[in-house]
This record gives C-alpha cells, structure tokens and sequence, in this order.
C-alpha cells in the first residue's frame, strides 16, 4: 500500500513538474476558462434575469468545460516517446498510475478553478468570502467525482481517433449527478440559505464520489492490459 | 474452428422467432386498439402508452443485459460476451429511440408541450445518451479486443449511473415542480386495461429477445466470416 | 542451447508462445532457451511478429498460450516482481522531452523502488558518458544520446534479462559503435539478451544464438555459426519463401 502511494506520488509528481514546466496547457485552460466566463456575460439579459439566478449554472458549466480541456493531458503527455510503455514496463501497479494521474488532474483542475472563482466573483457581482467554507467543500465534492470518472474515461479517449470530440461523448453523462448536486447546493450557498437544506445535495455528491472513485479504481486495469 | 454453415442455420432459426414475436406483438395491439376500452381522460392518445410503457421497460433492460455482459466479459474474457454485449446495445437503444419519440407525441396531444423535463423521460434521455456513447466508442477503436475491453468499461460504469441520473433528476424535479403536475402512467388501470398492460410488456420483452438473438447470430456470422478470412491469409 | 552443466534452470525459457490480435496470428508457438549470459539475434522481416514477441516476455502484452519462466520461475500476468527482472531498450526513448535526464532516471528509479533514486541515477548517467548532460533537457539530445540515456534507464534496476526492440534503427557510426560497446559491457556482465531488428547486419556480432521469425514463427533458431554472408542468404531464402 505504501509502495503503491510512493508510485502514485512519484508519476503525480512527475506530471505535475512536466505541466510547470511547459505551462501551456494550465494558462490555455485559464485563458479559456476565463473568456467562457466574460461571454456568459452576452448570454443574458441582465434587465430580466440577475445574475445571482444564473450564477450557479454559468459557474459550473464553465468548471466542467474547463475540467474536460485539462483532463485530455494527463494520457496526452504520455504518447511523447511511447512513454506509457516506460510505466507499464515498470513495476507500478496499474492502480498506482491511475491514483497519480487522478491526483494530478485534481491538482491541475483544483488550481484552475481556484484562479476562476475570483474571476467569477468579479464578473458576476457575487460576494463569495462569506460563504467561502461551503462553497470550497462542494467544489472539492464534485470535483472529485467528474476528475475519478474523467482520467478513467481520458484513459480510453486518448486512444481513439478524435480523442477531443471523445472525452465529452463519453464522459458529460457522468457529469449529470455531480453538476446537478453542485448547482443546487451552489444556489442555496448563495442564498445563504441554513446549511441542513445542502445536506442532501452533499449527500447526493459524497455518494456518487465513493461509489466511482472506488468503481474506476478497481476497473482501470482493464483499460490498459492487452 | 466452428464452420460457417451452423452460423447462418442459427441466423435463419433466428428468423423464425422473430416472426413469431412480430405476431404477438401485432396480436398485442389489435388488443389493445379494438378490444380495449379507451380511457375516460386521454381518450384515444393514451393506447401510445401501450407502446411508450413497454419500451421504456425493454431499454432499462437492454441495458442491464449490457452491464451483465460487460462485468462477466472482464472476468472471463470470453469475445462472444462482448458480441452480445453489443448486440443489446444496438436493440436497446432502437426501442429508447421509440420512447423518445412516443412520449413527446403522448406529450403534445396531452399536455400541449412536446418536451417538459418530466423526470422518467429525462432519465431515458440520458440512457439514450450512454447508449450512443457505448455504440460511438466501438466504432473508434479498431482492434477487437481492446474495442471488447473498453466498451466493457463503460457498460459498467454505465450501469451504476443510471440509478445515479434516476435520484438526481428525481431530486431535482421534487424541488422545481413543472406547471403541469399531470402524469399520465399510473393511474389505477381497470380490468382490462391492465391486461393489456401486462400482456404488452410480456410481448415486448419475447420481442426484445428476439431481436436481440437475431443481432447477435448475425453477429457472430460475421466474426466467424471475418476470423476463417483471416486464417485463409495467414496459411499462404 | 546446450543444458546449464549444474542443472539449474535456464535464465530465460519460452514454450509454446502464442499471441493473435483478432484474427491476425502475431506469435505462432514459439519456442527457445537462454542460459544466463547468452544472447539470442532475432531477425525477421517488418511483420514478423518480432516486437509482439519482445512485449510478452516484458511483461507488457498476454500470450493467448504458452509459457514464460525467468530462472525456472513462471512469468505470471501482472506480476511486478516479474518486470522488476526484464529491461527494455526499443526505438522509442520512452524518455519525458521536457524533463532533464537527471529527472527522468530518478522518476524511473523512483517506479522500480530502487534504493536512493538519486545516487543510482547519477551513477547510471556515468555509466553511459551522460554525466554532463544531467540537467539538460532531454528535448535537447541527439538521437545517440537519446538512445545512451534510455540504455541508462533500462539499467537502472540491474535486470537479469534485457530485450531491445531496433536499438540500432536511426543512429549513425558513431552511435551505433558507442552502442556496440556498450551492449558488449552487458553481455559481459552475464545479462541475457534477446534483440530484434529486421537488419540483418546489426547486432549478428553480439548474439550468441540466432533466430530467424517471419510469420510469428521461428523459421530457424541455432547457435550463431558461419559469418554474416552466410546469414544473409539464409535470411534471404527464409523471407523468400514465405512471401
């Protein structure tokens, strides 16, 4: 167990050095994220809905576009040289690969959206500092939930022929539970409404978390082996 | 190597219940239009449920027959799991197609409105989605046996979602109730009405299983026809 | 391939290997045996199943049947103790561009759980004459000092079995003899070797047996014996003859 964490830890490490250094893929998704977010603007009619109404929604289908441009680069940056055959050739458990890409991801997609909310505070007038202990928990939830099943599904999508168009087909299905729990416990975050009406948005979340982390975790072996 | 002749006799054997299950089911409806009664409501658009209920119950199951076959291929292995795997994937998502277009229909003549986020629709609407994301998925890869592995994976986790869209989109609709609150499904059916009901789903599925063994013996005709072409190449 | 004289298993023993991919057969029951030290030439033509061959001994691919055993021990699917025993060199780097080469052998070093990851790398980048080029990136090397670093990395964790895929394929004099030499280092050191190419006049030198696969299958398997004219016609006639 602690051998498979020290693995996991040294291809999360791995991934997230070769990201620093190039940094093209973490500014595009920051650069994306953020023109989604000024062009939600023009979506609206700011005389007959207020933005705290759509707020929620525009906040989450930016994560989840933002997430799905990261999530492609986890397996991408393993074709270069046929480096994935470096991995499998070595001892690393195929779980140990799938716990270090996930926890990259997370770091990778955490750090996007942790320079977004900012952003999005900005743009749509929401004051978020009083409401900021929910709101991170569930961003934490349902991120959790869409980067298990997403490095899962990049794993397959980066070797298909269109892997851009892929990812989405395949994974935006999975995306209905945890935008669905976000979106709803984000309004009532805003409303600042008592925390037992989240309690079973929360609840939705966490299951859905522990049901696929553990399900892409047993099955991701499967995705490699030949 | 089985030859080729015991798959086609299979397709043929095939075709013989297929035709029995196209009686029962137009048997079924001569039932349903002539000899039951019309309900005092809907009147004569409500015999679509006759068709609606019982293919909604058919592409739940299709998929299920999905996910069975795709959790015991990864243990097992065996390609033919993966062919009928396949093969229900295809017959399931014709009859969630038939769902999607009979409840708008249903939909419009009832309520007015074509599409109205109605939970048990909205749940078929993203079964259909993952259904088109299993049959995509198989076209994108080319080898056979990594096209097995993967779409296994996602019949899995395919599976588990479903319950997960079904509470989600249950708990979303409890909190936003759309303006109309007329559910047409389960009212209480009298006497005959019910039979037809059930008869129905019982035809269905023989209809289903039908279908899906006719797929799935053209399925394997066409493995069989592709390996023994292999083999040819590789004797030279 | 005479019996070991003590009567231990050998270093390397296939049987019966076969592997299909939908209905192309890449591996047709293959058979062979090394004693430790020993090195086995395989040569066939592109096709012949030869790189499908060097996956399933590194553990990286199933054989649909047949067996695999390391000192008498059997290769079992999955097995990491099993990888931790088998090296491979291909035409792929398998290194990170963006990472220094020092960076890349201690993430691998880290993989294998060799001990002090950073002490190990540093001496491996000696061992090939990279010593220099630690904290460069590896975008920046030539094809030779590529394929040095990816020796080095293969090496890492002092395997007992080393397969190279083309190692040869893409480098010029210089590289290849620098190759040369230090593929003559391993085979002194007792690693077994099993080296594929579809060149026939690289790597003959090195092997101590032979090996000629078109097919998937070992058309002819021996002891080196006879000159590299001499394997040139019989390569030519083999692959006449199966097109």
């Amino acid at each position: 167990m602690i051998r498979l964490l020290a693995q996991a830890w040294a291809i999360a490490a791995k991934d997230l050095l070769l990201e620093f250094r190039s940094r093209t893929a973490f500014l595009s998704a920051l650069v994306f994220t953020a023109l989604v977010l000024a062009i939600f603007n023009f979506a609206r009619d700011p005389t007959a809905v207020s933005a705290v109404d759509l707020a929620p929604g525009i906040l989450w289908i930016t994560f989840s576009f933002a997430g799905m441009l990261g999530l492609n680069r986890a397996f991408g940056l393993e074709r270069e040289n046929h480096a994935l055959d470096g991995l499998l050739l070595s001892p690393a458990s195929r779980t140990a690969l799938y716990v270090g890409k996930t926890l990259a991801n997370l770091v990778f997609v955490g750090a996007v959206e942790a320079i977004a909310l900012p952003l999005f505070a900005l743009f749509f007038d929401v004051p978020l500092w009083p409401v900021l202990g929910p709101l991170v928990l569930v961003i934490a939830l349902a991120t959790l939930g869409f980067v298990a099943v997403g490095t899962l599904m990049s794993s397959m999508a980066v070797n298909t022929r269109f892997a851009e168009l892929m990812l989405p087909v395949l994974l935006l299905p999975f995306l209905v539970t945890p935008v669905i729990g976000a979106v709803q416990a984000t309004a009532r975050i805003f409303a600042h409404r008592p925390f037992g009406e989240l309690a079973s948005w929360l609840k939705l979340l966490a299951a859905y978390d522990i049901t696929f982390v553990v399900l892409c975790t047993l099955i991701f072996e499967f995705t490699l082996e030949e | 190597m089985t030859a080729i002749p015991s798959y086609e006799r299979k397709l043929r054997r095939s075709g013989w219940w297929m035709a029995a299950a196209l009686v029962l089911v137009a048997g079924v409806y001569v039932r349903a239009l002539a000899f039951t009664p019309e309900e005092a409501t809907q009147g004569l658009a409500q015999k679509i449920f006759y068709v609606h209920a019982p293919s909604a119950w058919v592409a739940f199951l299709a998929f299920g027959v999905v996910g069975v076959c795709s959790l015991v291929y990864l243990f097992v292995k065996d390609p033919r799991l993966d062919l009928l795997a396949a093969s229900s994937a295809e017959v399931g998502t014709v009859f969630t197609t038939v769902v999607l277009v009979t409840g708008p229909i249903w939909g419009k003549v009832i309520w007015g409105t074509w599409w109205s986020w109605d939970a048990r629709l909205t749940l078929t609407l993203f079964l259909w989605f993952i259904y088109l994301a299993y049959l995509v998925l198989r076209t994108a890869v080319e080898e056979p046996g990594r096209r097995a592995r993967y779409s296994a994976v996602l019949g899995i986790l395919g599976a588990l979602l479903v319950p997960f869209i079904h509470v989600s989109v249950y708990l979303f609709r409890t909190l936003h109730p759309m303006p109309v609150v007329l559910r047409p499904g389960k009212p209480e059916l009298p006497g005959t009405m019910l039979v037809t009901t059930l008869v129905s789903f019982v035809v269905f599925t023989c209809f289903y299983f039908a279908l899906l063994a006719r797929r799935y013996a053209w399925a394997r005709l066409v493995d069989a026809r592709a390996q023994s072409e292999g083999e040819h190449a590789d004797a030279s | 391939m005479a019996a070991s004289a003590s009567g231990a298993a050998p270093a390397l023993e296939v049987a019966g290997l076969s592997k299909r991919f939908g209905h192309v057969r890449a591996l047709r029951a293959v058979d062979f045996e090394l004693e430790a030290g020993e090195s086995l030439a395989v040569f066939g033509p592109n096709g012949a199943g030869k790189t499908t061959l060097l996956r399933v001994l590194a553990g990286l691919l199933k054989p649909d049947d047949g067996t695999v055993r390391f000192g008498g021990e059997l290769l079992v699917r999955g097995n990491a103790e099993h990888r931790r025993r088998v090296g491979l060199i291909s035409h792929h780097s398998l290194l990170y561009d963006g990472l220094t080469a020092a960076e890349n052998l201690v993430f691998y070093a880290r993989l294998y759980s060799v001990p002090g990851p950073r002490a190990a790398a540093a001496r491996a980048l000696v061992g090939v004459g990279l010593e220099e080029r630690a904290a460069d990136a590896v975008g920046t090397f030539s094809r030779g000092m590529i394929q040095r670093l990816a020796i080095a990395r293969a090496l890492l964790h002092d395997p007992e079995v080393m397969l190279l895929d083309e190692p040869f394929s893409g480098l010029d004099q210089a590289a290849a003899a620098t190759l040369r030499q230090l593929l003559g280092r391993l085979r002194a050191e007792r690693r077994t070797m099993v080296l594929v190419t579809h060149n026939i006049d690289e790597g003959l030198e090195l092997a101590t047996h032979v090996a000629i696969q078109v097919s998937g299958r070992f058309v002819s398997l021996g002891p080196r014996e006879g000159d590299l004219a001499a394997y040139r016609t019989r390569y030519a006639a083999a692959t006449a003859r199966h097109d």
